[in-house]
């Protein structure tokens, strides 16, 4: 049926709010805030707009999940343009190809687009200076952008507000890149200044900001049961008892995917209905028979074991330095250790949740989405796939997201809106249940590790083996995929930044049998807790404090060989410098008064150190462990070098954050299955770290640097975990190589 | 017929009376400032107040909110003046934001019966809302800051 398109379909929702979101914290409401940098009277590039009224509208083209990009970002180019921040006013931009990369994760939005900012900014503010040098028949290089918001001569006192130059400069022609003057480091207001969220007033005023939030006229709400098991299908469906249920208007069968999954929709039954409960309850009324399939067989414990086998082979050889196999052959003193870490799921406080509204009339069909999406590009792409529509006849508006960490770059639940909008004819939002974000994620994958070492007299490593087996991402985009990618085997595993003169790494077979994907520092994870633990193993058989020995193990200050790890061009901006890892790690002893307070008895300290998305970091847990072996955290002490950072405010949200969905990986964190489907479904069996259990104090110090920014939203996480287990040694003796502690008598 | 008070606004329902207040206050009256994290009264992100006091609205049918007063983080305050709010804002306390309406009412809460709480008083009093964020200390101090202010 065709609907034609509303000329005042309401939307009581988030896509106007942003706006609004500066003015708010300011007191006053602008009347006439615009919603698109297009309406502006100058708006030389995508990502900036001034409009006559010297309101200055920056795009956020990446997506905003506490990740503080809609602070960070629109402050890099605010600071070229000599923008007053309390004047700015951030948009959030739509899914749209033309911005580049708008796929958020693996913590590149600084590192990427810096540069692409502050020529934005430059950019801009080059084209005021020269409208008012016409106007005022003044050589360019008399006019200033000082104070901020204006253009001043200076022989005089005339200025200009940026309100009033902007319909001027709309007329001057877009400088070249090589006639752009970037500020120097010295002159920045912005970047490397702590500033709080642009958006925090609303946020703590209850707005309606994110994907759950979002209304539209006519909107009816789904919930769907999904096939318990991966590659399952529907055998047959009785609706009858939750067509009975108060508000409940019908259901409808999703297909199941066609392997591999990739970021199609698991398939099942909807229920349709007109509030989110009536979904829920009508859900629960279901009665669905269901064809699991092949991976019905599938069962944690066992498939441990299996990966335990595996990782005890000899395995696919990946990078090789000198010949680890010789020097194991001439005997001596060998360190052997097995590490396991189980499946983590997302768990974002805002389960997936996407509104689409298909429409359909003489022009052809589009849908509009509203997700929390890390990839609008992604939802655009996968809708139109599915819906068999072009690319640009789906929008994607980017809401706020109550957290990702990986979860929401997969627009899987965004698909399943867009076809329920087209079959019911209306806008449809789909709500997953905190037992559907449980049992229908894309996991961090499950890995087993066998490391080994033959040591010198001095206890330090002349040949270090390690082996890496897990079911890879690559599964979920080539069926039977059993090998890690360059990604995950390049994330802690090919290259240690340690001075041992034979090494190999290794990777191991495993099928997969969930949906696997990327989590907060993805392969990191299990690699830090693999290698930093078998770096603290080394140490205690060495009889040495495992900082000096950590310290002896990374050697002299160098630029490490990664070979053929790094990709063309990225190796060389952001070489691997253990002088940068030394000092991270020398900081974090220092403030962590390392040495100073005696361990065991149920107090300790550990460290890691680990380096990811190019940024070095160093942490020391402190830990008290009473003698029922529950764990407190008093204090955590982390140094960051992650080279220039835009706004160390953020960086230290990032980092005090990464502790504790450390805490929470470390502790508590497993997903396991039995015949194929998850064990957990909410936070009593999938628990994560609460007030009273997370470290009571994460220090964060931040190294200044001039390198090239690197990445922050992740890079916490890796050595957090065997930080932690490392002061669980200190602290009570007990080595734990398998997580999470809870499986070892630890709460 | 169900009459109950929301932020000083009278409201009447006769929907499903197992439909938890929680869905009635985002969905039927487009409050959405109350979040759903797991309705199972587990996270406290839909936390609101019952005539002062902090309840989980997730799991409270409407069939028991019969004469309640109950107060949405809507109703707080314009634009974030509360003190809790502003310590928060002080403190620069949200990363996603998800969880902090919830944390919020917790806190006022917590306040009201306990003006200045103890670190141990503050564990057991927020331990039921998560923040997967992990803003925990930085509630923490917001919390003490809010007792200050309070005084």
């Amino acid at each position: 049926m065709c609907r034609g398109i509303p000329s005042s379909r309401k939307v009581l929702c988030v896509a106007e709010f942003p706006v609004l979101a500066k003015a708010a914290r300011s007191g006053a409401t602008p009347s006439g805030a615009l919603s698109s940098i297009d309406a502006t009277a100058f708006h030389p590039s995508l990502f900036v707009g001034i409009h006559s009224d010297g309101a200055v509208y920056i795009v956020a083209h990446r997506s905003e999940m506490g990740n503080g990009v809609r602070t960070s970002l629109p402050r890099i180019l605010a600071d070229e343009l000599d923008a007053d921040w309390s004047r700015v006013q951030v948009i959030q931009a739509d899914g749209d190809a033309a911005y580049g990369s708008q796929d958020t994760d693996g913590s590149h939005s600084v590192r990427e687009f810096f540069d692409v900012l502050r020529e934005a900014g430059a950019t801009a503010r080059l084209m005021l200076v020269r409208a008012a040098a016409q106007q005022w028949n003044i050589p360019e290089s008399q006019c200033v952008a000082d104070p901020m918001h204006v253009v001043s001569d200076k022989n005089s006192s005339r200025k200009f507000g940026y309100g009033e130059l902007a319909a001027l400069a709309a007329k001057q022609p877009v400088p070249k890149k090589e006639e752009l003057q970037l500020k120097t480091p010295q002159q920045w207001r912005y970047i490397g200044k702590p500033a709080p969220g642009y958006d925090v007033t609303e946020v703590c005023s209850g707005k309606p900001l994110f994907g759950m939030d979002v209304r539209v006229d006519g909107m009816l709400y789904a919930a769907i049961a999904h096939p318990p098991v991966l590659g399952g299908k529907v055998k047959s469906v009785d609706d009858s008892a939750a067509l009975k249920v108060i508000g409940v208007k019908k259901t409808i069968a999703i297909d199941p995917f066609k392997p591999p999954h990739a970021f199609q929709p698991l398939g099942g039954v909807a229920v349709i209905a007109d509030n989110t409960f009536a979904a829920f309850k009508g859900r629960k009324q279901l009665k669905v028979e269901w064809d699991n399939g092949r991976n019905a067989s599938y069962n944690s414990a066992e498939y441990r074991k299996e990966l335990q086998r595996t990782a005890r082979q000899p395995g696919k050889a990946v990078h090789t330095i000198g010949d680890p196999d010789a020097e194991f052959a001439k005997g001596g003193k060998i360190v052997e250790a097995e590490y396991f870490a189980p499946h983590l799921a997302h768990a974002s406080m805002e389960p997936p949740v996407a509104v689409a509204d298909f429409r359909s009339d003489a022009q052809g069909e589009k849908v509009i989405v509203w997700s929390p999406t890390q990839n609008p590009q992604g939802v655009q792409e996968e809708v139109a796939k599915a819906l068999g529509l072009k690319k640009e006849n789906v929008t994607c508006h980017v809401t706020f997201l109550g957290g990702g960490f990986g979860r929401k770059s997969k627009p899987d639940y965004a698909v399943e809106a867009a076809l329920l909008s087209k079959k019911t004819g209306k806008p449809v939002k789909v709500i997953w249940s905190r037992e559907d974000d449980i049992k229908f994620d894309y996991y961090h994958s499950v890995a087993a590790m066998y490391l080994k070492a033959a040591v010198d007299d001095s206890g330090k490593p002349k040949a270090w083996l390690q082996r890496s087996v897990f079911p890879p991402i690559g599964s979920t985009f080539k069926e039977n995929e059993v090998y890690g990618g360059d990604g995950e085997m390049s994330m802690g595993w090919n290259v240690v930044p340690f001075d041992v003169p034979n090494f190999r790494s290794e990777n191991g077979q495993a099928a997969a049998h969930v949906r696997i994907g990327w989590l907060r520092s993805v392969a990191n994870i299990y690699h830090a807790f693999a290698v930093q633990s078998f770096a603290n193993e080394l140490a205690y058989a060495a009889k040495r404090d495992p900082y000096d020995y950590l310290m002896t193990l990374i050697g002299s200050a160098r630029t490490i060989d990664v070979g053929s790890q790094a990709p063309p061009g990225v190796g060389e901006k952001y070489p691997y410098d253990t002088a940068r890892l030394r000092r991270v790690a020398e900081i974090a002893a220092e403030k962590a008064d390392w040495g100073k307070k005696k361990s065991g008895k149920g107090s300790g300290m550990g460290i890691a150190v680990h380096r990811s998305f190019f940024t070095y970091v160093a942490t020391v847990v402190e830990v008290e462990v009473d003698d029922q072996n529950a764990i407190r955290i008093p204090r955590v002490y982390t140094a960051v070098d992650a080279g220039i950072v835009a706004n160390p405010e953020m960086v230290r949200q990032q980092f005090e954050g990464a502790a504790v969905f450390g805490t929470s990986i470390a502790r508590t964190g497993e997903i396991t299955a039995t015949n194929g489907a998850i064990d957990q479904s909410n936070f009593y069996d999938y628990q994560v770290a609460r007030m009273n259990d997370a470290p009571r104090q994460v220090d964060i110090h931040i190294v200044e640097s001039v390198a090239p920014p690197a990445g922050v939203g992740e890079p916490g996480v890796p050595p957090f975990v065997p930080a932690l287990c490392n002061a669980v040694f200190a602290a009570t003796g007990k080595r734990v190589r398998e997580l999470p502690l809870t499986r070892n008598g630890f709460s | 017929m169900v009459h109950l008070k929301v932020n000083g606004n009278a409201q009447t329902f006769d929907g499903d009376p197992e439909m938890p207040l929680l869905w009635y206050v985002r969905d039927i009256l487009g409050l959405t400032g109350t979040k759903f994290g797991c309705g199972m009264a587990l996270c406290g992100a839909c936390t609101v107040l019952q005539n002062g006091k902090a309840v989980r609205s997730c799991t409270k049918q409407m069939r028991t909110v019969e004469g309640l007063e109950i107060t949405t983080i809507e109703a707080i305050s314009s634009h974030g003046a509360h003190p809790v709010q502003k310590a928060w804002a002080e403190v620069n306390v949200p990363q996603c934001g998800y969880c902090q309406p919830g944390q919020i009412m917790q806190a006022v809460s917590l306040l009201s019966s306990k003006p200045h709480p103890t670190d141990d008083d503050i564990d057991s009093g927020m331990a039921g809302n998560i923040c997967r964020c992990g803003t925990y200390q930085r509630i923490r101090a917001a919390i003490k800051m809010a007792a200050k202010e309070t005084v």
